[in-house]
């Protein structure tokens, strides 16, 4: 079944606005996609009718808070096919996901052992690690990519000795767009017997993702780069490890019983939600996910592949035109330098034209400098964005190359 | 010229414009044209980090003014860089401490100056706002 692109058009209002004059030309959806009205919406009924502190009150809006909030985690948990809603923890985002992760995790690694990422994660997916790795004295080993794009997995395996404890790892990569083989490697890294983190930011806008199917043990995302709100995301954790992990931050909601000099916690996944959480947020990634559910997360997929490849075609008759990123399995990223000449100029030409890019390192200052780069452009695709489209950006793209030579 | 004076004429220069994409073309041109720094100032001790584009900039004092050179890897910000150092280069260390660069603005290309921009150029203001303070410290100690 095809989607309707002008009716999902419809739903987003920033797409109609105008930039320096002329009609926003949005493709910076890697760092964060638009909102449909639903979803602002949602967010604006909560407020204006359901508004209350959660878990806590006796009274009719307090439990219809509760209940609309713990509806939206069951709701949440069901989409990525976690075994219970238990498995769900509420964080702002990706970044503390993994934050909590390097926290709570720290046991688990030891003076001498080995951790896991590759080269293509996001600073994100490499930083909380790298620091974790130098409080314990553990060596962070890096999986190189091929110049293609992709994990060498012969190169992956071979580096899973059995000192590695943790493994982390991108399930898309936001500056190439390589889809990871993640149920292989987490196959392979649980040979091993490590702990296997999947940084899924960029993958829930695009692919289906099935935690139970891929097996990993924990699963970090973002609302707002799958048209939910911003500053709202989660942790999908293995109920079994969750359960056994320490708590991150202490506060109220999170906590049993309390004494002045003793405190038991409550479970999981309240025990890792410590202090108010942001249930407007909450409800708006709920909406979200059913906006992708509804328009069907694999008629998404074969659009975004559609325009992928039709802009990558057109893309490579440019003179001097490099894409980064050559990945066999693929999605909605297009990373790319023209011979000679600076992204920054480039995105500043095309910002004149209305069209929206992202310039610099992405957040991957290792990848892109492994490439020999300082930086790159990065147009990147959302459900809404149309062929027509592609052909403005190219014609806009030669425009500003013809510019700058 | 003083520092006004020159602010005026690019004012006037951009003025016959029409549209963003001559601006743009003009800027370009500065950014290709102009050799604006000397090779052997284009290290670390020099460079200014903008994130994106760098920008590496030398000033020296000669005859109680103040010249400058610069460059930079992106060439939009190199041809705004010419501007400014059009304006500024050869003035007095106070004058250009005092200098108002509302021109940049009357142009149109006051969203480079942001500084949440990640191109350098804020940056680069600020070193020269520093290098003039250091000449005009070390003069009144004379």
């Amino acid at each position: 079944m095809a989607i309707d692109i002008q009716k999902i058009r419809a739903d987003f209002p920033v797409l109609s606005t105008k930039v320096h004059g002329k009609p926003l030309l949005y493709l910076d959806n890697g760092a964060t996609t638009q909102k449909p009205r639903q979803v602002i919406e949602r967010i604006k009924k909560y407020y204006e009718e359901e508004n209350s502190n959660v878990h806590r009150g006796v009274h009719y809006l307090s439990q219809l808070a509760t209940d609309k909030y713990e509806a939206a985690r069951a709701y949440i948990a069901r989409y990525i096919n976690a075994a219970s809603e238990k498995e769900i923890v509420f964080t702002r985002g990706t970044t503390e996901s993994i934050n909590l992760l390097a926290t709570i995790l720290e046991d688990n690694l030891s003076a001498g052992d080995e951790m896991l990422i590759t080269a293509m994660e996001h600073h994100s997916n490499m930083v909380p690690w790298q620091q974790l790795c130098l409080r314990k004295k553990a060596k962070l080993k890096v999986v190189p990519v091929t110049p293609g794009g992709e994990i060498d997995m012969a190169v992956f395996s071979e580096m899973l000795s059995p000192k590695v404890k943790l493994v982390a790892f991108a399930h898309i990569s936001n500056v190439l767009g390589t889809i990871n083989p993640v149920k292989e490697m987490t196959r392979l890294a649980h040979k091993r017997g490590a702990i296997v983190i999947v940084d899924g930011a960029q993958a829930l806008a695009h692919t289906p993702v099935d935690v139970q199917e891929i097996n990993c043990d924990f699963y970090a995302f973002s609302a707002h780069k799958a048209y939910g709100p911003m500053g709202i995301g989660g942790l999908y954790g293995r109920e079994s490890l969750l359960d056994r992990l320490p708590p991150y931050q202490f506060g109220g909601e999170m906590i049993d019983q309390v004494a002045f000099d003793t405190a038991t916690f409550n479970a999981s996944p309240q025990k890792f939600e410590a202090g108010t959480p942001n249930v407007a947020g909450v409800l708006g990634m709920e909406t979200a996910l059913r906006y992708i559910e509804e328009k069907g997360i694999e008629n998404i997929q074969t659009h975004e592949d559609r325009l992928l490849e039709y802009a990558t075609n057109r893309l490579e008759k440019i003179t001097g035109m490099q894409i980064i990123g050559q990945a066999r399995q693929k999605t909605a990223v297009l990373s790319f330098v023209v011979d000679g000449l600076h992204p920054y100029d480039l995105g500043t030409l095309l910002d004149q034209m209305g069209i929206a890019v992202r310039t610099g390192n992405h957040c991957a200052q290792p990848l892109v400098e492994s490439y020999g780069l300082t930086g790159t452009v990065r147009a990147s695709l959302a459900m809404y964005n149309t062929l027509e489209e592609i052909d403005l950006f190219v014609d806009a793209l030669q425009k500003a190359i013809k510019m700058l030579r | 010229m003083t520092i006004q004076e020159k602010a005026q004429t690019v004012i006037d220069e951009f003025a016959m414009f029409d549209d963003w994409m001559d601006k743009y073309a003009y800027l370009i041109e500065l950014g290709k044209d102009l050799p604006l720094i000397d090779e052997k100032y284009k290290d670390n001790q020099h460079l200014i980090s903008g994130c994106q584009s760098r920008v590496w900039l030398h000033a020296e004092l000669k005859d109680d003014r103040m010249y400058l050179t610069a460059d930079s890897d992106a060439v939009i910000t190199k041809g705004i860089a010419s501007l400014l150092i059009r304006v500024l280069s050869g003035q007095a260390p106070k004058e250009i401490l005092e200098a108002d660069l509302g021109f940049l603005k009357d142009i149109g290309l006051q969203e480079h100056l942001s500084p949440t921009r990640a191109n350098g150029l804020m940056s680069m203001i600020k070193q020269i706002q520093l290098y003039a303070r250091a000449f005009l410290l070390k003069s009144q100690n004379a």
